[in-house]
């Protein structure tokens, strides 16, 4: 099969244009990923863009997006494929003099009859597929075996037609948010890449490409601010989309330079808990 | 081929380190290393890393262990100057003339070998002013060659160079300087938030010099002992597997960022199970109801959803100085998943003991209420020497009535008396009444009941005796507990 991306450059310039600024390890990851065929398993903590990492890839390389929503109590028919009970009854019902029964039974369980969910989707897709599995961390231990055929093998068995494999091997990305270890068995199967809060440029140019019109000077502020109030002990820290959040409302607000009122009036967007709103506005104002 | 020898060393070390990396991920590795050069020395890293690491908290000692394997390839890694760029240094040559004024000649030369340490300080502090990375990256080469001293085939770890560089460079007072020149050079005053946030810049740029000189000096111990016996001295515990009773401060603050993860783990697996492990009993009326469908038939049996009750946690810990760690990150854990608990009453002692729930209501922040059972706790009585025997009596006095048939005590501590009166009929007539009691003892097993400990004596009368050493068998015990 083609490689889609040339090098890691590449990975990084096209997901530029996406409006997602790429570190070298998530360029890397993306471009591994493509290079040995494996899904990606992503980890950290909420709001760094890790389910808008996998939206991006898939605009960038022109695929269709195939989206699993991961939940308690997720089964395999909302997740692979379900027979269509309904049209096997018509059938059956439709001819009852003609056929034969094993006619009949060889034909309710054909491709007819069957009605793919996203896993399957994914994989019997014609076009380019970027699948993404959301908040893999949020089904059960049991239902993660689930997935483990398709990731490994890019094929998912049923029992009554055989095993169906891919028509081509599509990027799969997992994000977790890490409320529970994963197991094993799935994180062996996946490159592992940790999506951590930007460092102090990145989360700058982030400001910058997000934010229309903001000035320079207020984006390197407010990425300074929120890298200081990171560096606090909080309940929870600030995340990326927090950052724009404030950033637009500053704009909104028409503020071009950030003083000490303007940030402890603002804070509220940036922190969700009084606790964490009290003790950074306490933070900044005292300076030693 | 030598890439496959170094691999296959690097994995065999990052086994040793304690990351669990299988045989399917080795060989990912060595594919990931076919489509990757090993010139792009980050893009390695990324690529080795994606395959062998899954788990952020090992990525630490992961990055240790690379720098040591790989560390002396790379073209900007090499230890000899050659290599660096003409223009920069012909720019650092100038920035040397500058500090050194406009006396001595051009050409005089040498590069940086030639300055005095007062100069070698002064153009630290101008890169550190203007955040000049090559800049930095060469001063650090140059103060590791020239204060560490290091000579060949010592047997001193890195840490003694790193601390013997860092003194002749006076680091500790390099922000206070910092933050005066930069006052002077700007005119007007600053405002409290942006002092703040040029102390913090500052603060970040020290920070990155310092880890230049300590991968500088290991760069420079791998070139000198080889990368096997390197690495063998860097190892260090996982997070998870950092003894409470010997961390160091480092690692005091990873385990405290690894902490609070963990707890939410906990939690989201202990509110699970106690929503699925069990079925509630039967439901008759539900049953009957459901039975009209089928004509009276009761195929489909419905039962009570369970709502088994939560414990009531009473944690008493000795916070003497030997095991004050243990008792704060066990305190830490229990609040951390204490809606797991109906209830959780805390008391700390040394020979005195007091009530210190009171710190954990007041406040949702759990590192302040942990500093205020440090500070104002009265846990004194004679003379703040352990003495577990009379701390019981007081508190089985005052709120043994408070233990019934619903309440699991835990009693956290090494059980070191100073040779005072045990007193474990206290321990006893606490079991008799509660639910479970149950020790944790911080120190390896095979201490236990050797010198002043008497855990043994204790220990007879509880549920159980456990070994807590580090986050790993904490949380394995908790998680039993709820």
């Amino acid at each position: 099969m083609k490689p889609r991306f040339k090098d890691v450059a590449s990975v990084r310039t096209g997901l530029k244009k996406e409006k997602y600024l790429a570190d070298d390890g998530i360029a890397g990851v993306v471009y591994l990923a493509d290079r040995l065929g494996k899904p990606v398993l992503i980890e950290g903590p909420a709001g760094t863009g890790k389910t808008q990492l996998a939206k991006s890839v898939a605009e960038m390389t022109g695929a269709r997006l195939i989206r699993l929503q991961c939940y308690e109590g997720l089964d395999e028919s909302k997740a692979l494929y379900e027979w269509n009970y309904k049209k096997q009854l018509l059938r059956i019902q439709a001819d009852k003099n003609s056929d034969s029964w094993s006619e009949v039974h060889d034909d309710i369980f054909s491709d007819e009859f069957l009605l793919t969910r996203p896993l399957l989707e994914a994989i019997t897709s014609e076009e380019p597929v970027v699948l993404l599995i959301d908040e893999v961390d949020r089904v059960e231990v049991e239902t993660e075996a689930l997935l483990l055929e398709i990731l490994s093998d890019y094929q998912v068995s049923i029992p009554e037609l055989g095993t169906i494999t891919a028509k081509q091997i599509p990027l799969v990305f997992l994000t977790s948010n890490n409320t529970r270890e994963l197991s094993e068995a799935l994180k062996r199967r996946c490159l592992y890449l940790h999506v951590d809060y930007p460092d102090l440029e990145r989360e700058k140019e982030i400001v910058v490409t997000k934010v229309p019109d903001i000035s320079d000077n207020l984006a390197d502020q407010i990425a300074r601010i929120v890298r200081s109030i990171r560096q606090l002990d909080l309940k929870k820290a600030p995340s990326v989309s927090e950052t724009l959040d404030w950033a637009r409302t500053l704009m909104l607000l028409g503020i071009d330079t950030i003083d000490e009122t303007e940030a402890k009036e603002t804070l509220h967007i940036l922190l969700k808990y009084q606790t964490d709103i009290a003790k950074a506005a306490k933070e900044l104002s005292v300076a030693k | 081929m030598p890439v496959l020898d170094l691999m296959s060393g690097f994995i065999v070390e990052l086994r040793n380190a304690g990351l669990p990396v299988s045989l399917t991920e080795n060989l990912d590795a060595m594919e990931a290393v076919k489509v990757i050069p090993i010139e792009d020395r980050d893009a390695f890293k990324y690529a080795l890393g994606a395959t062998l690491v899954k788990n952020n908290a090992h990525w630490r000692v992961f990055e240790t262990i690379f720098e040591v394997y790989f560390s002396l390839r790379g073209p900007e890694y090499e230890i000899t100057q050659d290599a660096q760029p003409d223009d920069f240094w012909r720019e650092m040559q100038d920035q040397i003339d500058q500090v050194r004024g406009q006396g001595e000649g051009k050409g005089s030369g040498g590069g940086m070998d030639s300055l005095t340490p007062e100069e070698i300080a002064a153009m630290l502090m101008r890169a550190l002013m203007n955040g000049d990375q090559a800049m930095m990256r060469a001063l650090a080469k140059q103060s590791v060659q020239r204060f560490a001293g290091m000579e060949p085939g010592r047997p001193v770890g890195g840490t003694y160079y790193l601390y013997r560089t860092l003194r002749n460079l006076d680091l500790d007072n390099m922000l206070q300087k910092l933050m005066d020149a930069n006052r002077e050079m700007s005119n007007q005053k600053l405002s409290a938030l942006e002092e703040r946030l040029e102390k913090d810049e500052f603060q970040s740029r020290i920070e990155q010099f310092k880890q230049e000189v300590e991968s500088e000096i290991r760069r420079r111990l791998v070139a000198d002992r080889g990368a096997e016996a390197m690495a063998k001295t860097l190892r260090k515990p996982l997070p998870e597997d950092v003894e409470f009773m010997h961390a160091s401060r480092d690692e005091m603050q990873s385990l405290k960022k690894a902490l609070y993860p963990l707890t939410r783990k906990l939690a989201a697996r202990l509110a699970r199970k106690r929503r699925h492990g069990r079925k509630g009993p039967l439901d008759f009326r539900n049953t009957v109801r459901h039975s009209l469908s089928y004509g009276g038939v009761p195929a489909d049996p419905k039962f009570r959803y369970p709502r088994p009750a939560k414990p009531e946690l009473m944690v008493v810990a000795d916070i003497s100085g030997s095991v004050a760690a243990f008792a704060r990150f066990t305190l830490m854990f229990v609040y951390a998943i204490q809606n797991q608990f109906s209830k959780v009453r805390s008391f700390v002692f040394i020979d005195g003991i007091d009530e210190v729930t009171k710190f954990f209501k007041s406040t949702e922040d759990i590192g302040e209420a942990i500093n205020r059972v440090n500070t104002e706790a009265d846990v004194v009585w004679v003379d703040g020497h352990s003495d577990y025997g009379h701390a019981f009596e007081v508190f089985f006095e005052r709120h043994g009535k408070d233990i019934n048939s619903k309440t699991t005590v835990l009693l956290l501590g090494d059980a070191r008396n100073n040779y005072h009166a045990a007193q474990s009929w206290v321990v006893k007539e606490m079991r008799k009444r509660a639910r479970h009691v149950y020790w944790l003892n911080p120190e390896p097993k095979s201490y236990w009941n050797t010198g002043d400990s008497i855990v043994g004596e204790y220990g007879a009368h509880t549920d159980g005796v456990y070994e807590c050493r580090n986050l790993r068998q904490l949380e394995s015990f908790v998680s039993t507990l709820a």
